[in-house]
């Protein structure tokens, strides 16, 4: 069984579980309370049959309860700062702090949407800098910033591409190609758009095989959704062929931008031929991933599909900023206002920082990284894929099953003992028990040199003690879960009294 | 376990006829690939069916699989059972299992499924 | 180059390690036509100091709700943010983590998800409540979607008094799905009349929505809309105010089947309108189709409580092109925000606040009652908006408050059956006394000088 006393060096949590908010507090006891009108006296004219019937049943606690109930809370995540995220296609980056204190600027913060354009000079001037500078990192002429994150982008784009076909009258192209390598958001995003989605089938090596692609144009095409790189980190090399295959046919190309990352300043999506991309800010550009968002998905196109993104424009005349909406029947809208501004405000502080000449070197040392781990890893993992990886790479955890009989699940959970985040797993589907590892730029060689000596002792416990690996984590606060019971019988919301009288 | 008793498809499910009423479920080989069941969608009493059609699905905490209809018929009992406990398909799923009952339409459509040896065949077993 | 490491005798280590000589090797599978013009037009580098000048300097042209006195709404407020809630929210631990698919190391975004369900749930009344969603807006589509598809029918019903810009986001979505929408119109006072809803639901309508405070402000009718749908078997889909549900009856007590909304007056800048935060709630009977993530609570391997990411199977990255919906992330440091500020509320706090916003928007009908020239259009019980119909073009006054550092509300030129005098006014708990009598003062003296000039 496990070698717990080594587990110890491995980092042992130091965090203690937290009993729910729920079950915590005391009736009487008070946190923040608003603030007391101190006006007439005045009747609220709320009649009995709109009012609720008891107070919500909600816990009470005093303030220093609740920063002790979250701060506990908190010491239960890994985070970047805690240690390294090898997630490929997640780009999980250092997120500079600079961005956070800009973004909370009260000349910011505080703005309403409903304000005048006097009013928020600086802030469409920010919003055009950001425009402008995606729109150059990825060739194309027009930007929105609307979509709260990549999946929503990826929606944008193609009611984009959607729209733009049914201007021309050209209803009947409804189908959109995807490869099988794809992730699950594109064919969703192209159904939720009343497409359909086609998948075609992706050569060994997870590129695009021109002759399936050439079989499967026709008059039904709208276009096809690419990754580029794709999702086993190799870049499509074909990419212009496929270009002129779709155009030819009479599609457009969307441009699944997740992994920008490794050509940020390489190469730009609209010289490949692509018409429209979504942009990850929270991956390519720095953003956090606050447990799960907030993201931001802008996506940038040629002037031929602008006219199909969202609105309104930020139009800048003698200096004088203004949002113009062309009131325009076929502008789609997918948000309340105008998305994750705050995202945004993040991301521009990260260019203004980077300057041409560091977001060129974010690919560089992000491929290098990647590179460096991969050429360390030939005698640990089996990557099949092999030549020329560029910011991510995947491995198959197929030979380990076979040989020492644990899954790549088994060594994900391993890793989490050592104080590594797992890489992404089981992800792309076309590679057997993948693992999908990328560094990311702000990874030292250090940290580099260390995930690879893990790695190398985790494979010895799977041919020494292959049970280690299948029953971890043991030093993580909770090991694993029951999830067969949590998806059979539900249990989502704390349905306990509270001490709230 | 294969038994002569029954029919087999190749969606990996088991017949039991009797009469003009066929007993569906799926098989060990199924239940054992998909694991742990979560959820399971039946189709409704008196729902018709065609041989093929997708007609509920199983989920497992990581999957969506389609339940297809092996025969063409219309749907008279569903197994209630395996809706609040679904694991009853991993535990039993050749006997309490078993998840809905079809009138067959037409008794010639057994003879296009696969007896216990070809489907052993199948599987590889 | 800032935040990465690499020094050149690191880069050559690795490259020796790779087995190349130039980092510029590893691009060689991008071809040459691709790399053309690939060079970044943008300015160098800019110091940390000099691009906090450059935010900073953009920040100060602006100005904001910090520096006027707001009384606009519309579905963003201006409300106060408890400091704890920024120290909390700004740890390493909740704004730099991943999303928690990896539960053994996520337990604390686990628990906070389940926290805020948990919040959903008891606000609305509604067992079952996700992780968040991108807005309202986007969460009344997907409330629309989980309708339509369990009812398998292809006809919504929205009403006239619904945020205007919900309805677009609502059409642009359901346009591509093919589906119909009708309206339900008001009535004379603001609300939605229940014989126009009466008439138009009927078997054909999958989902009729009611949003309560409307855009108007108004508390609609719901115990008499919920009646209107009889046995048409259309879902009631309910757009309510997360803070009004501290004093109104829930979702849940008028039969709604689903309930949704803007989150962003719990601990969330208005920011200019995003990140915001939609949150969604249902029966039992429709928690297979609940879109985004959900968390649950389960027990490890040794016996200890501890929550994971669940009912994942209706997501997109196992369905698919199956699936109900695209959404892959939530609000998550949003979300984080507001379930630290109820928590800070609490019971007594939570129904104090409420009670605030309905007591203000009380004292500002008062005052503005009583003001010669000004009409009060729409009779009927508000929580923190009201509508204010003024003789000549509400933009108008709108400026002139403006001039006087108040922003004085949204015109309503044109939307939900107000013309171009019509003013909506919003009044949350940060607005005081005076403010709300200087506000009367400044529409007075407006009047007057109208009136004379």
């Amino acid at each position: 069984m496990a070698d717990v006393d080594r587990c110890e060096t491995c980092g042992r949590w130091g965090a203690e579980l937290q009993a729910s908010l729920f079950a915590k507090g005391r009736a009487g006891r008070r946190g923040v309370m608003p603030p007391v009108w101190r006006g007439d006296d005045v009747e609220d004219g709320l009649p009995a049959d709109l009012r609720r019937d008891a107070p919500c049943d909600l816990p009470s606690l005093s303030e220093p309860e609740v920063m002790r109930h979250f701060t506990r809370l908190s010491n239960l995540n890994h985070h970047i700062e805690r240690g390294l995220y090898p997630l490929g296609s997640c780009t999980m980056k250092y997120n500079p702090r600079l961005n956070e204190r800009v973004a909370a600027l009260p000349g910011f913060a505080t703005l309403h949407p409903e304000q005048d354009a006097a009013d928020i000079q600086g802030l469409l001037c920010a919003c055009k800098l950001l425009q402008d500078a995606l729109c150059e990192i990825t060739g194309f002429d027009a930007c929105s910033l609307q979509p709260a994150a990549g999946a929503h982008g990826e929606f944008l784009g193609m009611l984009a591409i959607r729209g733009f076909h049914l201007a021309n009258g050209d209803d009947g192209r409804i189908e959109v190609l995807i490869p099988d390598s794809a992730h699950g958001t594109n064919p969703a995003s192209v159904v939720m758009t009343g497409m359909k989605p086609v998948t075609i089938a992706s050569r060994p090596d997870g590129r695009l095989d021109l002759d399936v692609l050439r079989g499967a144009v026709g008059p039904k095409t709208a276009g096809i959704m690419i990754t580029n790189p794709n999702t086993l980190g190799l870049f499509e090399t074909d990419i212009v062929e496929v270009a002129r295959i779709i155009h030819e046919a009479g599609g457009r190309l969307y441009m699944d931008g997740a992994n920008l990352n490794a050509i940020l300043g390489k190469a730009k999506p609209a010289r490949m031929g692509f018409d429209v991309v979504h942009l990850n800010l929270h991956k390519t550009f720095s953003t956090p991933h606050g447990g799960g968002g907030p993201g931001s998905g802008p996506v940038c196109a040629t002037a031929e599909l602008a006219p199909f993104l969202s609105g309104p424009a930020i139009v800048e005349t003698d200096g004088v900023y203004g949002l113009v909406d062309d009131g325009s029947d076929v502008r789609p809208s997918i948000h309340s206002w105008h998305g994750n501004i705050g995202v945004c405000l993040r991301a521009l502080a990260y260019i203004l920082r980077l300057g041409a000449d560091g977001l060129t070197r974010v690919a560089e040392r992000a491929v290098l990284n990647a590179n460096y781990l991969r050429a360390r890893l030939e005698d640990v993992l089996q990557v099949d894929h092999a030549d020329g990886c560029l910011h991510e790479f995947v491995a198959s955890g197929a030979d380990w099953r076979e040989r020492f009989g644990v899954r790549t699940l088994d060594v994900a959970k391993r890793l989490l003992d050592y104080g590594v985040h797992a890489p992404t797993i089981y992800f792309p589907l076309i590679v057997e028990e993948a693992l999908m590892i990328e560094p990311t730029e702000t990874e030292s060689k250090e940290t580099l040199d260390a995930f690879v000596e893990i790695l190398r002792e985790i494979r010895r416990e799977a041919e020494a003690d292959p049970e280690t690996l299948r029953t971890a984590p043991h030093t993580t606060p909770v090991s694993r879960l029951d999830e067969a019971g949590a998806a059979r019988k539900p249990d989502l919301s704390w349905l306990g009294p509270c001490n709230c009288g | 376990m294969t038994s002569d008793d029954r029919i087999y498809s190749k969606e990996h499910e088991w017949v039991m006829i009797e009469g003009n009423i066929a007993t569906i479920g799926v098989t060990e080989y199924a239940a054992t690939e998909l694991g742990d069941v979560v959820f399971i969608e039946l189709p409704e009493p008196g729902a018709q069916a065609g041989q093929g059609d997708a007609v509920g699905t199983i989920e497992t905490v990581k999957s969506v699989e389609d339940l297809y209809c092996p025969l063409t018929g219309e749907v008279v009992e569903i197994n209630e059972s395996v809706l609040d406990a679904p694991e009853l398909v991993n535990e039993s799923p050749l006997d309490d299992g078993w998840l809905f009952k079809l009138q067959v339409s037409d008794q010639g459509e057994a003879d296009t499924l696969l007896s216990a040896a070809d489907y052993d065949a199948l599987i590889g077993g | 180059m800032p935040y990465t490491p690499h020094t050149d005798e690191d880069i050559r280590e690795m490259l020796d390690a790779i087995g190349v000589a130039d980092v510029k090797d590893l691009f060689a599978a991008i071809p040459a036509e691709a790399r053309e013009g690939a060079d970044l037009d943008l300015p160098a580098s800019l110091s940390e100091e000099e691009v906090s000048r450059v935010m900073g300097n953009l920040a100060a042209m602006n100005v904001g709700q910090d520096e006027l006195v707001s009384f606009m709404g519309g579905g963003v407020y201006d409300t106060y943010i408890p400091a704890a809630v920024d120290a909390l929210a700004s740890r390493s631990e909740f704004l730099t983590a991943y999303t928690p698919y990896q539960a053994e190391v996520s337990q604390g975004t686990l628990q906070v998800i389940y926290e805020w369900q948990t919040f959903v749930s008891r606000l609305t009344g509604l067992p079952v409540a996700n992780a968040s969603m991108y807005d309202g807006a986007t969460a009344l589509v997907e409330a629309l979607l989980m309708a339509l598809a369990k009812t398998r029918r292809s006809k919504v019903v929205l009403p006239e008094t619904l945020n205007p810009r919900y309805r677009r986001v609502v059409e642009t979505y359901l346009r591509g799905e093919g589906v119909e929408i009708l309206t339900a119109g008001r009535d004379a006072a603001g609300a939605t009349d229940p014989s126009e809803l009466a008439g138009l639901a009927d078997g054909t309508v999958g989902a009729a929505v009611l949003q309560t405070p409307n855009y108007l402000g108004r508390l609609e009718p719901v115990d008499a809309l919920a009646a209107a749908l009889g046995d048409s078997g259309a879902l009631l889909v309910a757009v309510v105010n997360p803070v009004s549900l501290a004093v109104v009856k829930p979702p849940a007590a008028y039969g709604a089947a689903i309930a949704v909304g803007e989150a962003q007056p719990l601990g969330i800048p208005c920011g200019w309108g995003g990140p915001l935060l939609g949150f969604l709630a249902c029966e039992d009977g429709l928690k297979r189709q609940i879109p985004g993530r959900v968390v649950g609570r389960t027990v490890d391997n040794r016996g200890r409580d501890g929550y994971v990411l669940t009912l994942q199977t209706r997501e997109q990255h196992i369905r698919r092109e199956r699936a109900t919906s695209n959404i892959c992330s939530n609000q998550g440091l949003n979300m984080t925000r507001a379930a630290i500020t109820l928590a800070l509320l609490g019971t007594e706090g939570f129904r104090a606040l409420g009670e605030a916003n309905l007591k203000r928007v009380a004292a500002l009908r008062a005052v503005l009652g009583g003001i010669a020239g000004v009409d009060l259009p729409c009779a009927g019980p508000c929580f923190n908006e009201l509508v204010v119909r003024l003789p000549g073009a509400a933009r108008d006054f709108a400026d002139h408050a403006r001039a006087h550092g108040v922003l004085a509300g949204i015109p309503l030129d044109g939307v939900a059956g107000c013309g171009a005098g019509d003013l909506l006014v919003a009044v949350t708990e940060r607005r005081t006394a005076d403010e709300i009598e200087t506000y009367g003062n400044l529409l007075r003296d407006y009047l007057e000088a109208r009136d004379d000039g």
